[in-house]
């Protein structure tokens, strides 16, 4: 491609490529065909680039090259039912595609027209009716900005960007606004930082535009080192629309005054990185990315770098360590890095689900965003939605959805009829929330009010069978792994905490020690550097605040209430239940299952009994008695 | 300091140094060049033994400490080899829930070692991660490139088996 150099020649592309992803968008036919199959992690690990062979290669042997195409997208949010194909102009949905299903599927449906029912996702079937993906319960509760693109386009041809308005904001920053103008649209918006801690973002490139007014050079820096686990907000947008990632950070250039940016992002996501190189490389092609963009004598240019899998290095200090190579330290704060940041120039930082939103400001104005939303938590969010729930997988809605519509409605709610427990937002920063706090509208301050808080979007459905002790222990050895160790409250601290809960676990604690747990929360929050520390107790305290008598329970009665905590496990075997076949005591590899001499009314066996202090709680007894006659408690 | 070397003698060969060399010297003048000269040492060998932190820290003319710190520091850089099949089981949050724990239990009596090791034979190396963003077939684990999902622990000797 050409370098496009005005708006004419951007608009030209747009023109030629409208058609082709119009297909997809309003169901327009143009007598082609277009298969989107998901290429995001979730599906690509069920086997989504295998399907886009089979497919290929059967289209070709029914010679159907003209009359489809196949396009590899970015994910499509319901990761649950994967690998996942949409047929357009029907927006036909296939879940749980498998290389078997295809030839059939290429046969029927894109030779003949015909749909085959039993491969689509069932929910979008009802006898003759065929549903389009967006009539779902999942995808009609959504609100798309951030992840408008995934799923839509393919994200490594720039010209499908183009198609969707890609490249206009910047045009239009470059050449409509001065820099302040900018900045008081991003302000007005009431745009927060996505990636947990909500800090106003015009206001962050007002302080890197201003405070320094003689700097010789800026940084603008994106933090994709999406280090919560179970969350993948940003590695979607990352993998489904990189382009605009990289149109917002050109903007944010444009509003603090910098001509370099940074991509800070986990090398554990190598089709991210992938993409991210590639839209990169595009955009440097057509003259977006490096001197004299759109002709205006703005430059920018993008690196990218790779994180080395170290939580703290999110942490936008750390980050910026990391960026200059070395360990990744955070680091006292004030000088805030508008003042001193990468390489001791003022920075600006910001999450990637924070910049896919800045494009679309931009075009449809603060107006339309800050309706949108919250009185202090404008637009949407997007969440990645995992644990004990149907449909696992990504979900973008407006701030202020309650959280009972993103379980129940969009989620599906909890599988095999289990009750809901908990909801865990904010990762190992965030907390529990408990069942009694379900209608709650989701913005920042409520759910800081409520012990969690926003975080980068990971939410975990837990449901009875989880014990929150165990939960509160994970998040802590989660921390104690990653704490860097520069201060003491965080290195110590947090260790000592682990200690704690572990003790309780294991059935040695007594009361005293929980209130000796609390306190020590409280210190460490108070007295960490950086925000990995201070948050660190949080999911000790909001477990401890709703789940008290869980706590209670591993204390006082050395029981677990939702049997996981090994050590206090008890595995009995109901003897009017046991049929006697003796299953259980081969299975077990500590030999403490034995044969009693009781046979139960109607049984021809003696009933077997299992020796409490010979057992390991391994539950390989329970897992292999086919008359449920074992339990544990 | 730990001058202390890994369990396996290091074997570099002389093609491997020449891809080093040419990585070092495609980075070097970049700011923060550190991190991705190592993170090309560590595809170039497939872990960074003392031997090779020597070499970039003498190529970078900085000190080996400064090298050895960053190494150590970051969860990716392994000082020690893995094995031909890497495993590495995901204990983010939502496999977590769903009972990674428990594969991993399994697969450290499976294989007789502890996480972050190596079989004995050079055959396995077992490792613990956050997040591979497979959410939606948790629990998950990978082998080498391989992606395995909705895991139980009776799953894991047919799945072994395959690498015998």
């Amino acid at each position: 491609m050409n370098v496009i150099k005005t708006i004419d020649e951007l608009n030209a592309i747009k023109a030629k490529y409208a058609d082709v992803v119009g297909t997809r968008i309003e169901g327009k036919g143009n007598g082609v065909r277009d298969v989107l199959v998901c290429g995001g992690t979730g599906c690509t690990s069920s086997g989504s680039m295998k399907i886009i062979d089979v497919l290929k290669e059967e289209i070709k042997k029914n010679g159907l090259e003209d009359k489809v195409n196949v396009i590899k997208t970015g994910c499509f949010g319901l990761c649950a039912l994967g690998p996942i194909m949409i047929v357009y102009p029907e927006g036909t949905f296939y879940s749980k595609t498998e290389p078997e299903h295809i030839p059939e599927i290429v046969e029927q449906h894109l030779k003949n027209g015909q749909p085959v029912k039993k491969y689509l996702y069932a929910e979008t079937v009802s006898g003759d009716e065929i549903k389009s993906l967006n009539e779902t319960a999942f995808y009609a509760n959504q609100h798309r900005v951030a992840l408008r693109n995934c799923g839509v386009i393919s994200p490594e041809h720039v010209e499908e960007y183009i198609a969707r308005d890609g490249y206009q904001a910047l045009y239009k920053c470059l050449t409509q606004l001065t820099p302040d103008d900018v900045i008081e649209t991003i302000l007005n918006s009431g745009l927060r930082g996505r990636g947990g801690a909500g800090f106003p973002t015009g206001k962050k490139w007002m302080l890197a535009r201003n405070l320094v007014k003689d700097a010789d050079q800026k940084f603008v820096c994106c933090n994709a080192d999406e280090g919560d686990p179970g969350a993948f907000m940003d590695r979607s947008v990352l993998e489904g629309d990189p382009h605009t990632v990289i149109e917002a950070m050109a903007i944010a250039g444009y509003a603090i005054g910098a001509n370099q940016g940074y991509i800070y992002v986990r090398a554990e996501y190598p089709i991210a990185v992938e993409r991210l190189k590639i839209a990169i490389s595009q955009a440097e092609e057509i003259g977006m990315l490096g001197d004299d963009i759109f002709g205006t004598g703005f430059s920018f240019r993008l690196g990218l770098r790779l994180g080395a899998g170290a939580f703290v290095c999110g942490e936008e200090t750390a980050l910026m360590t990391s960026i200059e190579g070395n360990r990744g330290e955070p680091r006292p704060r004030p000088p805030f890095p508008a003042v001193k940041g990468l390489f001791g120039k003022p920075t600006v930082l910001n999450n990637v689900e924070t910049y896919a939103n800045v494009c679309q400001i931009i075009l449809n104005g603060a107006d339309w965003f800050a309706s949108m939303g919250t009185e202090k938590s404008k637009g949407t969010k997007v969440f990645a939605l995992g644990g004990k729930i149907h449909n696992t997988g990504l979900v973008e809605v407006p701030m202020g959805t309650t959280l009972r519509t993103v379980i129940e409605d969009i989620g599906g709610g909890i599988p095999n009829g289990k009750k809901f427990k908990a909801a865990q937002t904010g990762g190992p920063s965030g907390g529990c929330i408990p069942a009694q706090h379900l209608d709650i509208p989701i913005d920042y301050d409520n759910l800081i009010s409520i012990g969690s808080m926003m975080g980068s979007g990971g939410l975990i459905v837990m449901d009875e069978d989880n014990c929150m002790v165990d939960i509160a222990k994970f998040f802590l050895d989660f921390t104690v792994d990653e704490s860097c160790g520069k201060c003491t409250p965080c290195r110590i601290g947090t260790k000592r905490m682990y200690e704690m809960l572990e003790k309780i676990t294991k059935g040695n604690a007594t009361m005293e020690d929980l209130d000796k747990l609390e306190k020590l929360c409280y210190y460490i929050k108070d007295n960490a550097l950086c925000g990995l520390g201070q948050t660190a107790p949080n999911p000790v305290l909001s477990t401890m605040r709703y789940f008290r008598d869980e706590y209670e329970a591993h204390i006082k009665e050395k029981r677990c209430p939702a049997g996981v905590c090994k050590s206090l496990l008890n595995f009995t075997i109901d003897k009017d239940k046991c049929v006697g076949c003796g299953l259980c005591a081969r299975n077990c590899p500590a030999s403490a299952i034995t044969r009693t001499d009781y046979v139960a009314p109607g049984k021809k066996l003696a009933a077997m009994a299992i020796d409490s202090q010979k057992c390991v709680k391994c539950g390989a007894c329970m897992d292999n008695c086919k008359f449920n006659a074992i339990s544990k408690g | 300091m730990a001058f202390k070397k890994s369990a396996v003698p290091f074997s570099g060969t002389p093609e491997q140094e020449e891809q080093l060399r040419k990585v070092i010297a495609q980075h070097k003048d970049d700011p923060g060049a550190l991190m991705p000269i190592l993170q090309g040492a560590q595809e170039i060998y497939g872990y960074l033994p003392i031997e090779v932190q020597q070499m970039i820290a003498d190529a970078m003319e900085i000190p080996l400490e400064k090298v050895y710190g960053v190494v150590t520091f970051y969860a990716q850089f392994s000082i020690n080899p893995k094995g031909k099949y890497k495993i590495s089981v995901c204990l983010g949050t939502a496999c977590y829930v769903k009972g990674s724990g428990d594969i991993y239990t399994k697969l450290q009596e499976k294989l007789g070692i502890s996480g972050g090791e190596i079989t004995s034979d050079g055959k396995f190396s077992l490792d613990a991660c956050r997040c591979i963003g497979a959410c939606g077939l948790a629990p998950v684990m990978t082998i080498n490139e391989e992606v395995y999902g909705r895991l139980t622990p009776d799953d894991i000797d047919t799945i072994l088996a395959k690498y015998n």
